[in-house]
């Protein structure tokens, strides 16, 4: 967790270098180059790094055994394993950022990156193959956890709906990531080699890479955003102390989710220069993967009816979350209706709309998630007063930041633009102030709960109130997670019954 | 004070405002639905906030009903969106018939054009209002992304392959280009300026400058590299007779047949041997390496101007020129532009075949490359 | 460790601590193995799918690539590799039987056979880059009867040794794992009750053979 934090920040450090550049129209901040390197850098580590293990490899490896009343994932040493690969990969990273950096664009799009760019494009690959293996051995392990491993009493239904998603999204990280892998692995090939798999001039076909990417690429996105949801519904739970609405829609759609994932790549290439009849049916089928998500989010909010709504600092998260994860929601239909997304692809509004899919949904998430587990993963509380101060800050300085880019994207900025026309100016400065107040925003939780780590007060098993395994054991977990194995008795986020039997058994 | 920060782009195109209604109307439609969300998510943040009284959630299911509700109405709402949006692209990738041709190509970092006159321009266009253009674009090396911001139409630029995109401007004025896809480190300096003038002054414009227009000069090049020896203009060539060919069905040696259009030609230039001819021998050597992009779409215009697609009776029209075996014409949608009719080709080498003359335009790279360079009426303007 | 074995009456020596018996275990990691086999599959689709379309692209070329294997070694290394997977299912078979010393024997036997099949294909690789046929600066090759097809054939040969490295790879790694294998048979490891590392082993061998029998027309045969 803390090396997935640790990236965090480096890409952080990275936007806002960007933003601070963008503050004014002519490129005098850094050169050119160097603005390139940024971004990609930034795309690179938050993307590959950062956003796809945040949720599951830190949160899910540590509560999803627990949940399952396990006492530990299948293969305690693959999981072992998937971290050092992690590590290794970063070390790439961290290579190319030392040594000079690259400026393909996280895309890697061909033939610039085998062919035209000179800048550390294999050892950059290499770290998001060597990464890529990591989430498929995260994304193996909890899927066979989840099938072998559940506490006896604890059938499919009764399954926290944590769990659902995350099985959901090792479905995804199981299936897409080795496609992405071998795309590298060629990518390698024609750069090392020069020989064309993707280089028209060679005789290769740029388009095919584009189609490899993004098979795997659009679905990562679903590895991100997934386990947001995750979080997302576990805390609704909990700070509501209620059951979650229509809890086999929210598991099936999570499923929904990840397969229709699939099945919607090519509407990152509708000018790329696919045909009309394929835009027409990737336009359609993105258009179906909405719904499952527009499900997700009208249930949150039916769950708060009648409810009991604890406004404590991960409801606050989870309530921008789902703020948040609607804009972006709605504006991926802009994006999906093939007349609009013409002419706003490629530009700010679509960097707009995926940092509130990925910033707005995912980060948020994350953040709800550490400080709803924190106490149990810590046996501390953090300062509940500056929690809550933090969650504002991100929220107001996140919507300052990208609101604005919508409108620039629309009157006609591109992105990864070092330079842009002056009458962009205004939107692209109030964006780099929101950027301010969000770094100040995200720096505050990091103080905080390492200051919680030795002066936080002790938290009880269960300082939530909330229903689930994880709060039947203590805080912090003993090694094995539980005394003994639990037998579940309850359907989830049943609280009578949960408190009924918590009552019983609360001397273990 | 708009044109210092303006909140909406300017519209000046055909579709720009068929794409605004759309977007507007996705506003108006998606952000009554957040801000309903929003709002339940208050109030019941609010009003069922965690009181002593309350420490437990009222045991209280919400109807099924409303679960399918949430489920069939979104779908039928994006279904629309699917459609509204289908229908739009549509109309967006559909040539008109009466298009005007120019071509682009891109490479790092400048935007090519060339009018079918023959008149080049670089980060740079001028048209005529009120007139449908397309443009039959190229890139040199990586992937670029033409974008006119003001005619809501983007395509990327493929080394591999033509694309076409096409507008019709609706008010004179100096608007932006941009490259939308990255492709390396001048990315954001490789854009410019589209004028669109009068369409006399667009005459006067051509005549100010021209190398012969592209299909002569690609007749140049058609004897330069001694294509003419192989593709004679009577049946007695080794090669098939081009003229009268573009747009037309011919049958494949392999029995599978294909339709002669830009990205075919361009093929059998750098590729001879991918899709031979029925009747044909593959004999024709490779041309990749050797002609450039720009070449290429001179040839391309040569071979548009030798005609076929305008007589919609190509059957007795390819008998007549006793050419290559040619399939009865159907209106076969092609990979590239599935759309457009292929009836629709318009002859460039006789329109507006401009004088020859020095120069090429008045708008050199030096005024327009700089996109920071402020206002419409700058010195780039002819 | 102490309070596992309390409630798992016998404590079996492989049983790992967090889990409940032999039986989930087991499960469990048959389950991990057929789902690396899926990760496996995509893996290897992604190359066959930019494999096919090329091929279409450039069919002529592919095919004259394709003259350039001996289909003679390559029909020879696969009957060698079908035996190995013959072997592998016996000593399986073996390892569940308590039979250990023919557990020992059918392992090396699989090893023997799968080291004689990456001998071969050195061999191949070597008569290939001695030809200039090996792509990038190596390559030397021009087709002579029509030089236009050469860009096609050196696709093809990236194609060859891209396709055929990863599977020789696959093989390297599952030779390792096999030495491992005929260690811990020899130790005595495995029995009716606890053989599934043998099991796993079986199954990522016989999806290697698979893959080759893929490979095998697609890169010798189709012409």
């Amino acid at each position: 967790m803390l090396s997935v934090t640790a990236m965090f920040f480096v890409g952080g450090i990275f936007a806002f270098l960007m933003r601070l550049e963008l503050l004014t129209p002519e490129g005098d901040l850094f050169t050119s180059d160097t603005y390139n390197k940024l971004f990609t850098l930034h795309g690179i580590v938050m993307i590959f790094f950062f956003l796809i293990p945040s949720i599951p490899a830190t949160l899910g490896n540590f509560i999803l055994p627990i949940m399952l009343g396990a006492k530990d994932l299948a293969f305690p040493k693959i999981n072992l394993l998937s971290w050092y690969l992690y590590m290794i990969g970063a070390t790439f990273g961290i290579y190319v950022i030392v040594t000079g950096g690259v400026d393909t664009g996280w895309t890697f799009y061909t033939p610039f990156s085998t062919q035209y760019s000179n800048t550390h494009v294999f050892a950059t690959t290499l770290g998001a193959f060597i990464v890529g293996f990591s989430s498929i051995l995260t994304g193996l392990n909890f899927i066979v956890t989840t099938h072998r491993m559940r506490a006896p009493g604890l059938t499919w239904f009764r399954l926290p709906l944590f769990v659902w998603a995350i099985y959901a999204t090792s479905m995804v990280m199981l299936l897409a990531t080795p496609v992405l892998a071998i795309t590298l692995v060629l990518l390698m090939i024609e750069r090392v080699l020069h020989v064309g798999i993707f280089d028209p001039s060679l005789g290769g076909d740029p388009l095919l890479y584009q189609h490899l990417f993004w098979f795997y690429s659009h679905p990562a996105v679903y590895i991100m955003i997934l386990p947001g949801m995750a979080v997302v519904s576990e805390v609704v739970a909990a700070f509501t102390r209620k059951k979650i609405f229509g809890y086999k829609f929210v598991a099936f759609s999570s499923l929904a989710i990840a397969f229709l994932g699939f099945l919607v790549w090519a509407h990152h290439m509708f000018v790329a220069g696919i045909s009309v009849y394929a835009a027409m049916v990737f336009s359609f089928l993105t258009m179906l993967v909405a719904v499952p998500s527009a499900i997700k989010v009208f249930n949150w909010t039916a769950t708060m009816y009648k409810a009991s709504v604890s406004w404590q600092t991960p409801m606050l998260y989870v309530l921008g979350f789902i703020g948040l994860f609607t804009i972006g929601g709605v504006t991926g239909l802009f994006l999906g209706a093939l007349g609009i997304d013409v002419h706003v692809t490629d530009s700010y509004f679509v960097v707009a709309h995926f940092h509130y899919i990925m910033v707005g949904g995912a980060v948020m998430a994350y953040l709800a998630g550490i400080h709803y587990w924190w106490p149990k993963i810590t046996g501390r509380m953090y300062p509940e007063w500056w929690g809550r101060l933090a969650a504002l800050l991100v929220f107001v300085g996140f919507n300052l930041t990208f609101f604005p880019q919508f409108i620039v994207g629309y009157v006609g900025m591109p992105r990864r633009y070092h330079a842009y026309a002056p009458e962009f100016q205004v939107l692209n400065v109030l964006s780099t102030a929101g950027a301010t107040i969000l770094a100040v925003g995200y720096v505050l939780p990091m103080i905080y709960l390492i200051w919680s780590l030795g002066w936080g007060r002790k938290a009880g098993p269960n300082p939530w109130g909330a229903v689930g395994l994880e709060w039947a054991t203590s805080s912090p977990p003993p090694k094995d997670n539980f005394l003994e194995t639990p037998v579940v008795k309850w359907e989830a986020y049943d609280y009578p019954a949960f408190l009924k039997a918590m009552g019983e058994t609360q001397h273990v | 004070m708009f044109n210092e920060f303006p909140l909406w782009p300017e519209r000046a195109s055909t579709v720009a405002g068929h794409v605004d209604l759309l977007f507007i109307a996705l506003i108006f439609l998606t952000g009554a639905v957040s801000i309903l969300i929003w709002l339940a998510i208050l109030y019941f943040a609010i009003k069922y906030r965690r009181r002593p009284d309350n420490e437990l959630a009222q045991e209280y299911e919400p109807p099924q009903i409303l679960e399918i509700a949430w489920t069939v109405i979104p779908l039928i709402i994006f279904i629309g969106i699917f459609l509204w949006g289908a229908w739009l692209f549509f109309r967006m990738q559909r040539v008109p018939d009466n298009a005007l041709d120019i071509y682009a190509t891109g490479r790092q970092w400048m935007w090519k054009f060339e009018h079918s006159g023959g008149q080049r321009e670089i980060n740079s266009l001028h048209v005529p209002v009120n007139r449908a253009v397309r443009i039959t674009m190229a890139s040199e090396d990586v992937i670029h992304s033409l974008w006119f911001p003001a005619f809501r139409v983007k395509a990327d630029v493929l080394p591999s392959r033509y694309r076409v995109m096409w507008f019709q401007a609706t008010k004179t004025g100096t608007f932006h280009i941009f490259c939308a896809e990255y492709c390396g480190t001048w990315h954001s300096g490789m854009g410019g300026w589209v004028h669109v003038v009068e369409p006399t002054e667009y005459q006067r414009w051509l005549a100010g400058g021209s190398e012969g227009s592209m299909a002569s000069q690609g007749e140049k090049l058609f004897q330069k590299y001694a294509c003419n020896t192989c593709h004679t203009n009577d049946a007695t060539g080794r090669g098939p007779v081009l003229a009268g060919l573009f747009g037309k069905t011919v049958a494949l040696a392999d029995g599978r047949s294909v339709t002669v259009d830009e990205n075919y030609i361009r093929e059998s230039i750098l590729n001879p041997q991918a899709k031979i001819v029925a009747g044909f021998q593959p004999i024709m050597p490779t041309f990749q390496g050797q002609v450039n992009e720009e070449d290429l779409l001179k040839l391309l215009a040569y071979v548009r101007s030798l005609g076929g697609g305008q007589a919609p009776s190509p059957v007795g029209s390819a008998a007549s020129t006793g050419g290559a075996p040619v399939a009865p014409q159907k209106p076969k949608v092609s990979a590239q532009r599935p759309a457009r009719p292929i009836t629709t080709f318009v002859s460039s080498s006789r329109s507006g075949r401009g004088t020859i003359s020095t120069s090429t335009s008045a708008s050199s790279p030096g005024c327009s490359r700089k996109i920071t360079n402020g206002s419409a009426s700058s010195t780039c303007s002819p | 460790m102490s309070d596992v074995a309390l409630h798992t009456e016998e404590h079996h020596p492989f049983l790992q601590h967090h889990f409940e018996d032999l039986g989930q275990q087991h499960e469990a990691s048959t389950l991990g193995m057929w789902m690396f086999l899926a990760t496996e599959i995509l893996f290897f689709g992604g190359i066959f799918c930019a494999y096919t379309i090329y091929r279409i692209m450039y069919y002529e070329a592919f095919r004259a690539g394709a003259h350039h294997q001996n289909w003679k070694i390559g029909t020879a290394n696969t009957a060698v590799l079908i035996g190995s997977s013959l072997t592998m299912a016996l000593a399986v078979w073996a390892a569940q039987m308590s039979r250990r010393n023919l557990t020992v024997v059918m392992l090396i036997l699989t090893l023997i056979l799968g080291g004689v099949f990456i001998g071969v294909k050195a061999y191949e690789y070597s008569q290939h880059i001695h030809e200039g046929l090996f792509p990038g600066r190596l390559f030397t090759y021009v087709d002579e009867e029509h030089p236009e097809l050469t860009k096609g054939v050196e696709m093809f040969m990236t194609f060859y040794f891209g396709m055929t490295g990863l599977h020789a790879l696959h093989m390297v790694i599952g030779a390792g794992l096999l030495i491992w294998m005929i260690f811990r048979a020899r130790r005595g490891d495995f029995g009716p009750e606890y053989y599934s590392p043998v099991e796993i082993m079986g199954l990522y061998w016989h999806f290697v053979d698979i893959v080759w029998i893929f490979l095998f027309p697609l890169l010798y045969l189709l012409h």
